[in-house]
């Protein structure tokens, strides 16, 4: 028998009931769907989380200053070099120390039993860059400048969960805040953080001002680099910093916040991924169902088929090929259903979608594969049909 | 091939036997000639082992005992593969109840005597067509079955029998679904064909249908009579 004839007949022999045949694979196209979809939106999913990561990776540098005994590793105007490099996009020194990580801070000299007015907050100080370089912005006023450091003014700048602490809310009325004895006129509120979060409830003070909590070295320098930069800055920052102690410093990159997130995410899937193989199998009962009922409608046929000259294993391989087409024609209506739901998922949250190739091209042949099984007691039963009987 | 001297049909002493208690014996010590261009009716009432004759002439079922010669080449050692491509190249089978199928069109029905036999696919339509032709169907090619009349249905199936040349035409109550008038024309058909050359077999248990052949022999009880 010639193959062309073989797929006619079986083609024709599914078409023959197109709407049986059509509901015949509504199982596996679920089943695959099922499948694509799980396996599309989490490759797509989990490419997003990586992806978000990255571009913060990819781009945030830390500089650590470790502290020394005689000259400072790092002046203040050194972070003015690191701005000059090509490939850097913001950069701003920064100096904490222990001894500045609890100071009491109060926004009136009020003494009021009944509440509790002084908090204890991270004082730090850094150079002028540091809103950018932190990727946040002024949520109120602005952030002190060269002139306020060169004057030693006693201003400040507060991250926006601080100011909620110590009750500020506006600015226009240049209100004060006590840390310890002093008082320091707030300029400003920083907030929106995406790096150096913990800014958001410290104060922030001009280093000249900064001498007097002991915050007199730069301890840290946060760098942002233009996008595929960091490699060359992260050689290069060091050098600039300090020209002569470079091998001092140590750069490092923030770790992951995401290891959490991808283990839920894994557990998800697993669920729909049996979820889906379930639905396989359902269609592949579905399919030998059908193609078992429709052996026995074609009794007569077969016998015909018989009186014809096909042997036994034309009859099979005619009814083998149905079911295999109708699981593939399940599997490319799935794949494609996959697909534009992915897409559509995708669509909808803003996301990239990736698809593997190798998984479009396997749906279809997952759904030929539950055809063939799915056929193969139906055309064993239909090949052992005697064409006596068949004929009756 | 075909020895040209050879019977079409040469049955002898041919048994066959049904297991039950006690045996069934459907066939009886049946001796029977066909030549190339023989018109014979086998006539007989139901249950007379008609249906089991027919079954072992179609090589469909395998006799208990004694020999099948088809065109001069014994049948009954053959295994079952070589049995179906016979049962292919060289017998048409019609039916009483055509056995077209009813979501293919008439010509698709003739082609489909062709795909079982390793023939080459090209021209395949033109001998289609031309069985069709020869058939008188010529002007209902692309139509449906269920859109034909019983005789057209039937001379459908007639056509696709013929195709490939068999050297046997084997039909079971041809006209058992047809009308008078349709009866005539099958008949006539038939007549035609055994004009031509054709070796027919017809089964019935008509008296009409078995008057217009040469030759009737009669079934009773798996015995078989020559009358006349």
């Amino acid at each position: 028998m010639h193959v062309h004839d073989l797929i006619g007949e079986a083609l024709a022999g599914m078409l023959a009931k197109p709407v049986r045949s059509a509901l015949t694979t509504l199982g596996t196209v679920l089943g695959i769907t099922t499948l694509v979809v799980t396996v599309g939106v989490a490759a797509t999913a989990g490419n997003q989380i990586v992806g978000r990561f990255d571009e913060l990776v990819a781009t945030a540098i830390t500089v650590e200053v470790p502290e020394s005994e005689h000259t400072p590793l790092v002046e203040w105007d050194a972070v003015d070099r690191v701005t000059r490099l090509r490939g850097v996009e913001s950069a701003a020194a920064v100096a904490e120390s222990k001894d500045s990580t609890n100071l009491s801070v109060r926004s009136n000299d009020i003494v009021d039993p009944t509440r509790v007015t002084t908090q204890s907050m991270t004082v730090l100080t850094a150079t002028v860059g540091l809103p950018e370089a932190a990727r946040g912005r002024m949520v109120q006023g602005r952030f002190y400048d060269t002139g306020h450091i060169r004057r030693g003014d006693r201003v400040a700048v507060i991250g926006d969960r601080a100011a909620q602490q110590l009750g500020i809310t506006r600015l226009d009325r240049s209100p004060a805040i006590f840390i310890g004895k002093h008082a320091y006129t707030v300029i400003g509120i920083i907030g929106d953080l995406r790096r150096e979060r913990n800014l958001s409830t410290a104060v922030i003070v001009p280093p000249t001002v900064g001498r007097r909590f002991g915050l007199r070295d730069v301890t840290r320098v946060l760098v942002n680099t233009s996008l595929g930069a960091a490699d060359l800055i992260a050689r290069q920052a060091p050098a600039a910093l300090s020209p002569g102690n470079g091998d001092m410093l140590q750069v490092v990159a923030p770790p992951s916040p995401t290891r959490a997130r991808d283990k839920a995410q894994d557990d998800v899937n697993a669920l729909f991924l049996i979820l889906g193989l379930v639905s396989l199998v359902v269609g592949a009962v579905g399919i030998a169902n059908v193609t078992l009922v429709t052996v026995m409608e074609r009794v007569p046929e077969i016998g015909l088929r018989r009186s014809l000259g096909a042997a036994r294993r034309h009859i099979a391989a005619q009814f083998l090929l149905e079911s295999t087409l109708i699981g593939l024609t399940g599997g490319v209506i799935g794949a494609g259903v996959g697909v534009v739901t992915v897409v559509a998922v995708s669509a909808a949250k803003q996301w990239t979608p990736l698809l593997d190739v190798r998984l479009a091209i396997a749906a279809p042949i997952a759904g030929a594969v539950v055809g063939l099984l799915a056929g193969l007691y139906p055309a064993l039963r239909a090949a052992r049909m005697e064409p006596v009987d068949a004929l009756r | 091939m075909a020895e040209p001297s050879a019977p079409v049909i040469e049955l002898t002493e041919v048994c066959r036997e049904f297991p039950a208690q006690p045996p069934v014996r459907a066939l009886d010590r049946v001796t029977l000639r066909v030549d190339r261009g023989d018109y014979l009716a086998i006539a007989g009432p139901s249950g007379s082992g008609k249906s089991t004759l027919l079954n072992v002439l179609g090589l469909l079922d395998r006799p208990s005992s004694g020999s099948y010669r088809l065109d001069g080449a014994e049948t009954t050692a053959l295994r079952d593969g070589a049995r179906t491509r016979l049962r292919g190249n060289r017998i048409g089978f019609v039916f009483q109840s055509f056995h077209l199928l009813s979501h293919r069109s008439v010509v698709e029905n003739v082609m489909l005597a062709e795909i079982y036999r390793g023939q080459r696919r090209g021209g395949r339509r033109e001998r289609a067509l031309a069985a069709l032709e020869r058939v008188g169907l010529g002007h209902r090619v692309g139509f449906r079955p269920d859109l034909l009349s019983g005789g057209e249905r039937q001379r459908a199936a007639i056509a696709r029998a013929l195709m490939g040349e068999p050297s046997l035409l084997l039909c079971d109550e041809p006209t058992g679904n047809l009308d008078s008038r349709n009866t005539e024309a099958v008949l006539d058909l038939f007549d035609e064909l055994r004009g031509q050359g054709l070796t027919i077999v017809v089964i019935t248990h008509e008296q009409e249908v078995g008057a217009r052949a040469e030759r009737r022999v009669r079934i009773t009880d798996g015995a078989l009579v020559e009358e006349d």
